[in-house]
């Protein structure tokens, strides 16, 4: 293959008749290729194998002073994580508007409007409050994390597991998440 | 006057000494790369577009499923200080074979006091011993929150940098068990941890 042949030829004329040797020369080109692909598939699959992360950051419970955020209404959209891979937002106050029961192929839409409209109404960028029910999977709480990060939501959600209220608690029941 | 005949080259490279090198990283490299270690909780992990490498060192891995923890602190060295302050906390003590065994462990899930018993067994035993319940977690008896207390303590001495703490979850594991687990740390002041996802197809 990759060896041309360059021997003078047979001798003319008479003489002794020479044995000729055997080519001792094995071609190794193959083998370095094989060697080399080899290298490749394991410099690649080390590579893939590294799992990911996401960095979750939870405000600091300090139990002695408890200081609450203050939000504002306008720009503050909650999300409650439910039963059954459904999630129930609303925007502004508890109990002042009809949260709305989405499923997470939806949710990432109304992040997106939400996000548009704040930023139309007030020039601030939009807070989400991010609120895990007891009924609600991890799985669920990773893809509403997920969900913020593909909408691009550069404030950190807030992650409030401690207080969700008890109106929040009561739509929830009446729509059969909770 | 005849022209002067030009010798023809051979075009052959002597390919032995490319092959050399080449198995020679082959070999390194076959050598260098740690194989990932099965888990001993079978889980499956929720999947997120988040590109961020976890980092190998100074990190603590708490594995959530079926209601259980596992817990694995990374680094022989570590895993080994480790062992040695649970140990003193306990007032318990492992053997010098029972510490080195110890520190080549990948994730585990028992209790400190049948933690001697289940090293002594060989590898094949382990899995089928029975002592895998999980580590204890509740408020009476929080031996998880002591194993990540004492594991920052030794990360601190050894490497003298903070210890990262990430979580790998089972993707239908109950919320409140995972805020659990969350609340202990918090307890502790970590409030930064990393979830431990797989790759999705990205932004859709």
């Amino acid at each position: 293959m990759a060896e041309l042949d360059t021997s003078g030829g047979g001798k003319k004329g008479g003489g002794k008749v020479r044995t000729k040797k055997a080519n001792t020369k094995v071609d190794l080109t193959a083998m370095v290729d094989l060697a080399f692909l080899l290298i490749t598939f394991f410099m690649l699959t080390t590579s893939l194998s590294k799992p990911i992360a996401m960095d979750i950051a939870k405000p600091d419970k300090d139990e002695k002073n408890e200081q609450r955020l203050e939000l504002r209404a306008s720009q503050t959209m909650t999300i409650l994580l439910g039963k059954n891979d459904k999630v129930a937002w609303y925007m502004g106050e508890a109990g002042k508007s009809q949260p709305n029961i989405e499923n997470f192929s939806q949710i990432r839409a109304s992040i997106m409007k939400n996000k548009k409209d704040v930023l139309a109404k007030s020039g601030k960028s939009i807070v989400v409050v991010i609120k895990p029910t007891s009924a609600s999977k991890y799985k669920n709480f990773v893809d509403i994390m997920d969900e913020l990060n593909i909408a691009q939501i550069k404030s950190a959600p807030a992650i409030d597991d401690e207080y969700i209220l008890d109106s929040e608690k009561d739509f929830m029941r009446q729509q059969g998440i909770l | 006057m005849p022209r002067a005949k030009v010798q023809r080259k051979s075009t052959s490279i002597d390919m032995t000494a490319m092959c050399d090198v080449s198995f020679l990283l082959l070999t390194f490299f076959i050598l260098t790369a740690t194989a990932r270690q099965p888990d001993p909780l079978e889980i499956k992990i929720p999947s997120s577009t988040y590109k961020i490498p976890v980092p190998d060192v100074d990190i603590a891995k708490l594995t959530i499923g079926h209601g259980q923890v596992y817990y694995e602190v990374a680094g022989q060295d570590v895993k080994a200080a480790t062992l040695d302050k649970m140990a003193a906390e306990y007032k318990l003590t492992f053997t010098p074979e029972q510490r080195k065994r110890f520190s080549v462990l990948p994730s585990f899930g028992v209790p400190i006091q049948n933690l001697g018993a289940w090293l002594d067994l060989t590898n094949e035993k382990r899995k089928t011993s029975g002592y895998e319940t999980g580590i204890p977690a509740d408020s009476t008896d929080n031996q998880l929150a002591q194993w990540i207390m004492q594991s920052r303590h030794a990360v601190a001495e050894l490497h003298s940098t903070p210890m990262r703490v990430s979580i790998k979850g089972d993707a239908d594991e109950e919320y409140p068990v995972v805020k659990k687990i969350v609340d202990i740390l918090q307890k502790q002041k970590i409030n930064k941890f990393s979830l431990i996802t797989s790759a999705e197809g990205g932004a859709k």
